[in-house]
């Protein structure tokens, strides 16, 4: 995931900017009581500057990592030359929007790659999760489901770095899997590499890496389902099977269209540390996505009108789409992100 | 898998034995096909995570000959254990100088990055300040969008990061994520408490030192385990930002030497001329170096995930 807002940031991704939901509303009704309203504003700064001052060093970042980049934006409207600098480089109006309405073949396999994963991403990884979390759920023993559960979040703070050669040693040419098959006789399989199998690769990658961790919003959710609701079942004759899909499925569906929402956003990002580490050994055609491409016209080629530009369109597209999610969810009388 | 079995208290209120409470006492016990295909599948992916881990130690102590032998990869070493690759490592070339980056990085860098978020979700939980509400809304709104990857770079280089190891640092310094979870714990801490200071004559400054924080502590512990996982794993920002191969984190040298499988000279390890070990252990080394440290803190901070990683992200 390209966010620059950086590493630390990835590690939450999956659960950003749902406070929202929670605290936009707070904020309506803990407006300044109107008494507070009349101390003229010289007064307050005087008394509230130590909060503010507080409050200084981490805007200043956020303003000069979040916000200031986004007047970078405008090269994407340029000739831009990194040694003339924005002010003085050349504009060139919408020029660098033509590779993407002329359908250059290089981006269109960007685009391909990145909608085939997102596909596969939100059909077979999504859904995995919600497995794990269901089955760890009707454990009985406490102990037992801590243990699993230490155990599967332990990927999730391995880096992307990691997680690859630890595949790449798994299943290599000489890894694990084919030492094992030669050493029986039978024939090698080459995964790693082979561009047929680089996507099936990503996938499982994913899977290994965030399923376990990805449990951990299903599990909170599950613990708070009213116990009563499954005795009334019980009691009304519902099997297991039954009750999990009449009591536990639509208790989690709040927080999956939420997730889903949130996915959508990210929708257009596409595993980019992770592929940028194994394009090498696969080649661009099968690897290519639209963060790669940015980042591989861009700061690699030197093409940086129009990787900024395609990066302007993806996160607008992708802004778009999870205002867009968020309103549909709202018409579904569901909740939501956030209550605009 | 016995631990998995236990019989509902409701169906057999007379039996007074001790045993597990069950996790959701209305279901119906599990009948044993369940339970045998739950067990399976659970020890099935739990060995998927743990069993790549044990070959990828494994190796990494196990003997040259017993590499060579198994053609590069050993599951169970069964003839003795050999130190020579993590020897070789330390002896202060390439990798040593790595450590000693991705060390400073991920200690300052953590520190940095717990005293902006603490502050500033400190001073986010104090309503009714002046320009709390706009403070509250720049946050906010940062999340929802992606400043994009070449203008963030262009800023970097604006600042003069490039090459330098604050470039791994100061950009992320601050998480917007982790202040809203900061924030919404502080926010909800007995105002009591906090009035009873206020009328002592406590600053706010105290406030925020001698209650806030000290009352906060999972929470930080949780957050702080994020950041510095963060550090430790910063990758790509180092590929963006950093050239120079002696400013290098442990996860470039790791992309270079164990994922692209470019080789390691002694040159490179700092020891001249002995027999190295095969490539294999000395990858394998690496590998596990750069897990140890995330492996040491994991159990100490795990217990604190729900709560850190629930505060303010699902609430009902």
């Amino acid at each position: 995931m390209p966010t620059p807002a950086g590493a630390a940031g990835m590690v939450t991704q999956e659960v950003s900017t749902q406070p929202p939901a929670v605290d936009v509303a707070e904020l309506d009704t803990s407006a300044g009581t109107p008494k507070r309203r009349r101390i003229p504003l010289r007064r307050r700064l005087l008394t509230d500057y130590p909060v503010l001052l507080l409050a200084v060093p981490g805007m200043l970042i956020i303003l000069a990592f979040q916000y200031y980049p986004l007047y970078g934006n405008i090269i994407a409207f340029q000739d831009f030359q990194p040694y003339l600098g924005i002010s003085k480089s050349l504009w060139n109006g919408v020029e660098n929007f033509a590779v993407i309405v002329n359908g250059d073949p290089e981006f269109l396999n960007a685009v391909k790659n990145t909608l085939i994963l997102t596909l596969i991403q939100t059909v077979i990884v999504f859904p995995a999760p919600i497995i794990v979390a269901i089955t760890l759920h009707t454990l009985m023993s406490n102990r037992m489901r801590q243990l699993v559960q230490s155990i599967l979040y332990l990927p999730h703070f391995m880096s992307w770095v990691i997680v690859v050669a630890v595949f790449q040693q798994v299943l290599g040419g000489t890894g694990m899997i084919n030492n094992w098959l030669r050493s029986h006789g039978l024939d090698p399989i080459h995964v790693i590499g082979n561009a047929h199998a680089f996507r099936g690769l990503l996938t499982s990658e994913v899977i290994w890496k965030d399923t376990g961790w990805a449990t951990i919003l299903f599990l909170a959710v599950l613990s708070q389902i009213d116990r009563s609701l499954y005795e009334a079942s019980a009691v009304d004759g519902a099997s297991r099977w039954k009750q999990i899909v009449h009591v536990t499925l639509p208790g989690l569906k709040q927080i999956i269209i939420l997730l889903l929402i949130l996915r959508l956003g990210d929708s257009l990002s596409v595993g980019f540390e992770q592929i940028i580490l194994q394009q090498p050994a696969v080649g661009r055609d099968a690897s290519e996505v639209l963060d790669t491409y940015v980042y591989n016209n861009g700061i690699l080629g030197g093409a940086w009108g129009v990787s900024a530009a395609v990066g302007l369109v993806k996160g607008v597209i992708g802004l778009g789409l999870v205002l867009g999610a968020n309103k549909l969810a709202h018409r579904l009388g569901e909740e939501g992100i956030y209550r605009g | 898998m016995t631990t998995l079995t236990t019989t509902d208290r409701k169906t057999l209120p007379s039996k007074g034995k001790r045993r597990p409470q069950a996790v959701v006492d209305g279901m119906p016990r599990p009948k044993l096909p369940e339970r045998v295909i739950k067990g399976i599948f659970l020890t099935v992916i739990c060995a998927l995570v743990v069993l790549p881990f044990i070959g990828v130690i494994s190796t990494s102590l196990a003997t040259p000959a017993e590499v060579n032998h198994a053609g590069g990869f050993v599951m169970f070493p069964t003839k003795g254990v050999d130190l020579t690759a993590y020897k070789s490592i330390f002896a202060g070339g390439t990798v040593t100088q790595a450590l000693l980056i991705s060390g400073f990085i991920t200690v300052v860098g953590t520190a940095i990055s717990l005293a902006l978020t603490c502050s500033l979700g400190w001073a986010l939980s104090r309503r009714g300040t002046v320009g709390n509400k706009t403070l509250l809304m720049l946050v906010l709104v940062s999340l929802l969008f992606n400043p994009g990857l070449i203008p963030t770079y262009l800023v970097v280089q604006q600042f003069g990061l490039l090459d330098s190891i604050w470039a791994l640092i100061v950009p992320t310094c601050v998480s917007a994520f982790n202040v809203i979870v900061v924030r919404s714990f502080f926010t909800g801490l007995p105002g009591e408490v906090l009035e009873s200071a206020r009328i002592d004559g406590a600053s706010e400054w105290k406030m925020f030192r001698y209650i806030g924080l000290p009352l906060s502590k999972a929470v930080i512990a949780v957050i702080g385990l994020f950041y510095g996982v963060g550090y430790w794993n910063s990758f790509f920002n180092a590929l963006l930002y950093i050239n120079d191969a002696s400013k290098w984190p442990l996860q470039l040298v790791l992309r270079t030497y164990v994922v692209n499988g470019v080789e390691l000279g002694g040159q490179d390890l700092g020891v001249g001329g002995e027999a190295l070990p095969p490539q294999t252990t000395i990858q394998m080394a690496i590998l596990v170096i750069s897990v140890v440290p995330i492996l040491c803190v994991y159990p100490f901070i795990q217990r604190h995930f729900a709560k850190g990683v629930l505060t303010g992200a699902v609430k009902g």
